[in-house]
């Protein structure tokens, strides 16, 4: 599912830099400037983490830092609000199981 | 300990107007914004503003954010921290704040002589059943990942709420390629203009007013929505439900003003409806109770761009009149500033919220 949008009659659309990451393990690509959750629903991975206690799937809410919807693990930390943070070549986003621990 | 004159906590269209007035009288400004860029939610607007002339009318939102922006980088008084966010603010009026770099995050400290807090709002959301299934997204989130990002929310979305931002959205949707399944509003009226309401019902779009969102269905991801008619309680009316097949539902229900900072500034508080939540006492020039601390923007109270950078402007300059530093325009420009605001709360339209301040002024 590709949901790119390639033709806008007020947004010029830029070339841009390819970048290569890992989503739970398997290579996916985005674009240079934009964040970890835009890639992924360009891809069509629109479940980002899952409630704590009834394990309900969430995806963002607000797209702007503010709701804590979209937590993922990334290169390893936990709590990554991957709404607002730039996708960076070769990074590791895996999907968070509960509050997520750094020890 | 960074020291400095004036700290402004928010990097949005009231924030960069008020960091450009400030520094006009020579007052050193620092200017903190927690995303990677500058001018808040003017990113992604696509549309023209209305308005008068002084406040870019016919200029799309994306361009007055450049405008703006440019401004703040050509002042020598003007300090700019992007991706840095304000963390605290403590008795001592120390203000903490974390700047990233690409993984790595350092600390800082600030103390500065006057704060101006310019944080917007956050949206809101509806009570419904599976309200927290992705694909259930705020209004500025399609706007964020469409307009910013290039990416379509998904195939069909229903929208819900028909005030201006409501229907604005629902127009850019179109643009972007992705089909409107219809708008709906629990009201009887629209709310926003009818200018852009016609725009999209020509566009064949149509909007149910006196409908509300009754529930979502889907497993990983929204798959149906349930609408139904409302009686005059605002309770759905049974035998009124209509099922609609879409992956996305835009929440539109209005934004509430981002009032954390206020709160623990010690700022005295007050809930009014008409400005979205709770919201700072203020003075005419946009000075809370905590006599350093000044506030502006959508933080001061949901409106909408215009009159954010026109407050902006107003709490710049009596911030740095405040304390001192002389501008000699100072007095006509801040009257001005003053008519400005009054104007663009003028008419019909303006009632609510002309309500809604004169609830916290002091």
């Amino acid at each position: 599912m590709n949901q790119r949008i390639n033709k806008h009659p007020i947004i010029d659309i830029p070339l841009r830099q390819k970048i290569k990451f890992f989503y739970n393990g398997k290579e996916f690509f985005g674009f240079e400037g934009e964040t970890i959750a835009s890639a992924l629903h360009a891809a069509g991975i629109t479940k980002l983490s899952e409630s704590i206690k009834h394990h309900r799937p969430r995806g963002f809410y607000c797209a702007i830092g503010n709701c804590s919807s979209c937590f993922m693990r990334v290169d390893g930390k936990p709590n990554v609000k991957t709404c607002v943070e730039p996708l960076r070549e070769n990074m590791v986003v895996e999907n968070q199981e509960g509050r997520g621990s750094i020890i | 300990m960074i020291h400095t004159d004036i700290l402004i906590i928010g990097g949005g269209p009231s924030g960069l107007c008020a960091a450009i007035a400030a520094a006009k009288s020579g007052a050193e400004v620092m200017l903190v914004e927690r995303s990677q860029y500058f001018g808040g939610q003017l990113v992604k607007q696509t549309h023209m503003f209305f308005g008068s002339e002084k406040q870019y009318a016919a200029t799309r939102g994306f361009d007055i954010g450049k405008k703006l922006v440019e401004e703040v980088k050509n002042s020598d008084n003007i300090k700019i921290f992007h991706s840095t966010t304000a963390l605290g603010i403590y008795e001592d009026g120390v203000v903490t704040l974390e700047q990233k770099f690409e993984s790595e995050e350092i600390y800082l400290k600030v103390q500065a002589k006057s704060l101006i807090v310019t944080t917007g709002a956050l949206e809101k959301s509806l009570p419904f059943p599976n309200n927290d299934l992705p694909g259930i997204y705020g209004a500025g989130a399609v706007q964020t990942l469409m307009n910013e990002y290039l990416v379509k929310p998904g195939k069909r979305v229903l929208m819900v709420g028909a005030g201006n931002i409501g229907l604005i959205i629902s127009y850019q949707l179109l643009q972007a390629g992705v089909e409107v399944a219809g708008i709906i509003d629990a009201s009887p009226r629209i709310g926003g203009y009818l200018v852009h309401a016609s725009k999209i019902r020509r566009s064949g779009v149509p909007i149910f007013t006196g409908y509300t969102i009754v529930k979502a269905e889907g497993t990983d991801h929204l798959e149906k929505a349930t609408i139904a008619k409302v009686d005059q309680h605002w309770k759905p009316i049974p035998g009124t439900e209509k099922e609609m097949n879409v992956d996305v539902m835009c929440i539109s229900v209005g934004l509430t003003p981002s009032s954390a900072f206020f709160w623990q500034g010690g700022c005295e508080m007050e809930y009014v409806r008409e400005l979205g939540g709770y919201v700072p006492k203020r003075n005419r020039y946009l000075r809370t109770t905590v006599g350093n601390i000044y506030v502006a923007g959508d933080s001061a109270g949901i409106e909408e761009a215009s009159s954010a950078m026109v407050e902006g402007s107003i709490a710049g300059l009596a911030a740095s009149h405040d304390l001192g530093f002389v501008y000699e325009g100072y007095n006509r420009e801040i009257e001005e500033l003053l008519q400005e605001l009054e104007g663009l709360r003028g008419g019909e339209k303006g009632i609510h919220i002309r309500r809604g301040y004169n609830k916290v002024g002091f």
